[in-house]
């Protein structure tokens, strides 16, 4: 967080940061719109509406202020990111969410390891996803069975 | 009783072999994360509260605070071997510390590193002992109003007066008060924003959202860099010993450090780098040898190395005495705490002394161990260096994952994991700082307590928040704090703020 942002006069509006300050209205409104259709009375002023009324507020001046921002060009240089390591790590995640109950943890963490040192350019995927699996069977051991954490069980666990 | 009559029993809890197995546990991990980049103290707190959930209270918060203190010596040794600092807290070490190690001192510059964490750390939790009754004294007479200002005054320091924009910090701190108010309203339980999913009635995890900002946020933004390159790690060369010039050098740098590190840690102010950054600069300006800075100055290393651990004990003075936390590392040990049912704060030192004070008293116990893993054992840890970046982060990411999976294994926590994991991404990218959402996520409810008890008492009447005097002087404050680096940034000395920038820990 120490780039500087050369502020010249002429620099473009910013659309990245166009799209953040309307999600972050987008945001307010939803707060603003969950508040309102909520049941349940609030007999008193300062009930349970009152905060998320007031931090909706503020998200929208916030919002405001970064249109402004956004159109002086004040926010910092980005750097060139490369998307597919992004791609692989969401993925794998993804893939550990959705396989955690099917398969059990150590074949789903397994995925998730190997799809991670895939996006640190290490490979190939045969040779890190089982490697991936046989850590990850260590830890379900080392944690489902020394510290008793619930970890799901897939047919891996279920051998011991 | 005085402190050392109350601080006497507390080390009859820290010397229970089970509660020093505990500390020692504590300073290795932190150590090791300290000297491993990309993952810090507070996410490793936040990995290790689901584990401790079944463990006994006074033994896992011991675990923890050894997890911090040892995070602030492990990041030296990273930032003057590798030239990349292992915590934010140690950016200033790696200025005169990484030119040490290449010109071959690098075994004093670990040594007056890991002396003055210890000179400081010393020092800084005796004062945290003598310090702590007297504010809890004064915290009692605090009503709902006081607290309320309190909270806006850490709310305002932590978002909005450090780093390069009053803009990102404030946005970052409302995204985390508006998690915040998701879940079943504590006063009148009605759900709010929960839009009928029952997972998200209980509300955004701390724990689950930390993990997802430090560890999937930070993995991403590292990949995503190629920021994985070959890395030169100096060797330690000659010893590690100081001679007898660095050591006059040293002590005085030692204690200015202790003395500017802890009075900020201990104000609600915001993380452990402005400190070191202070040091680094009255060290320059004192030293009889000023053409050494920037070519390996011995005081470079010694001030803010002493600055950084004193600050990590004043975080845990208004951590303790009154519940509030200033960093993220202090905001998921509050969540620790809360975890076994405790609240940080006066009243806490009144019903739970054996939990406090022992803990104060393990602080040192767990700085004498550090002491003793950073010298003679500084080769062991130079070695964590040499993991290669990939499999770093698939083990991050795992243990990421297992801690979430621990405290609920449902596939809805983890999709907010990835979820919060990309807008982590998303925020780095984007120069927006992490911890005030995650002060925001776990202070946002209470001080909206706070308010709604004070408001509840004086019926309505919203001038019950400006009537004592205390509670006018903290809302001043928190309106400077906003106001104040505002209009400097605006005359061009934006610069001074951004170097103070509170990052990640």
């Amino acid at each position: 967080m120490t780039q500087e942002s050369p502020s010249s006069e002429t620099r473009r509006p910013d659309w990245a940061a166009l799209v953040i300050a309307a999600a972050i209205a987008i945001l307010a409104a939803v707060i603003v719109y969950s508040t309102a259709t909520a049941k349940g009375g609030s007999a008193t002023r300062i009930g349970p509406s009152a905060f998320p009324y007031a931090i909706a507020g503020c998200l929208f001046l916030l919002s405001i202020w970064t249109v402004f921002e956004a159109m002086r060009g004040d926010f910092p240089e980005r750097e060139k990111q490369e998307i597919q390591p992004v791609i692989w790590i969401v993925g794998g995640l993804a893939a550990q969410m959705l396989l955690l109950h099917i398969t059990g943890f150590a074949i789903a963490t397994g995925l998730l390891f190997a799809a991670t040192a895939r996006a640190f350019g290490k490979g190939p995927l045969w040779m890190t996803i089982p490697i991936g699996i046989v850590l990850s069977f260590i830890v379900w051991v080392i944690f489902a069975k020394g510290l008793q954490l619930t970890l799901p069980a897939g047919p891996l666990e279920r051998l011991i | 009783m005085d402190s050392f009559t109350l601080l006497a029993h507390g080390f009859a809890v820290a010397m229970q072999p089970l509660n020093l197995l505990y500390a020692l546990i504590g300073v290795t991990l932190g150590t090791a994360v300290g000297v491993l980049p990309g993952i810090g103290p507070a996410l490793t707190v936040a990995l290790l509260l689901p584990v401790t959930y079944k463990l006994d209270p006074a033994g896992s918060l011991i675990m923890f605070a050894g997890i911090y203190y040892g995070g602030m010596y492990g990041g030296s040794t990273t930032s003057i071997l590798l030239n990349t600092p292992g915590e934010s807290s140690s950016i200033v070490t790696a200025l005169e510390g990484n030119k040490m190690a290449r010109a071959g001192r690098g075994g004093p510059a670990l040594a007056t590193a890991a002396i003055g964490s210890f000179v400081a750390g010393l020092i800084a939790t005796m004062a945290l002992a003598l310090i702590a009754p007297t504010i809890v004294k004064f915290a009692l007479s605090f009503g709902p109003a006081e607290y309320f200002a309190l909270m806006v005054l850490a709310f305002m320091t932590v978002s909005a007066a450090f780093g390069d924009s009053t803009l990102r910090g404030l946005t970052a701190l409302f995204l985390g008060l508006a998690l915040g108010l998701i879940g079943i309203d504590l006063q009148t339980g009605q759900a709010r924003l929960a839009f009928g999913i029952p997972d998200l009635l209980d509300g955004v995890e701390v724990t689950t959202l930390a993990v997802a900002l430090f560890a999937v946020g930070e993995s991403l933004s590292v990949a995503a860099a190629h920021r994985y390159g070959e890395e030169k790690i100096e060797a330690i060369k000659g010893s590690v010993w100081m001679n007898r010039e660095d050591w006059s050098r040293s002590w005085k740098p030692w204690l200015r450090g202790t003395f500017i590190g802890f009075p900020i840690g201990a104000m609600p102010a915001g993380g452990a780098e402005i400190g070191t950054f202070l040091s680094y600069s009255v060290e320059k300006q004192l030293s009889k040898k000023p053409e050494e800075f920037g070519k390996g100055a011995i005081e470079g290393v010694a001030g803010p190395e002493a600055a950084n651990n004193a600050s990590a004990a004043g975080t845990l003075v208004p951590l303790l005495t009154l519940g509030l936390p200033t960093s993220a590392t202090a905001a998921i040990m509050l969540a620790g705490f809360q975890q076994f049912g405790l609240q940080p704060g006066p009243l806490l030192f009144a019903n739970n002394p054996q939990i406090v004070w022992g803990l104060i008293a393990s602080l040192l116990v767990a700085n004498f161990m550090l002491l003793v893993l950073n010298l003679p054992l500084v080769g062991l840890w130079v070695r964590l260096l040499s993991i290669p970046r990939h499999w770093l982060y698939a083990g991050i990411l795992v243990f990421a994952t297992l801690g979430t999976i621990g405290a609920n294994p449902s596939t809805f926590e983890l999709g907010m994991l990835l979820a919060f994991g990309v807008l982590g991404y998303i925020l780095r990218r984007f120069g927006y700082p992490i911890a005030p959402v995650v002060v925001g996520l776990i202070l946002g409810p209470m001080a909206e307590q706070q308010l709604r008890r004070a408001l509840a008492i004086s019926q309505g009447d919203p001038t019950v928040l400006v009537h004592s005097p205390i509670a006018v002087i903290l809302l001043i404050l928190a309106v400077c704090a906003v106001v104040v680096p505002l209009i400097m940034r605006a005359r061009g000395k934006g610069k001074v703020l951004s170097s103070l920038a509170a990052s990640e820990d």
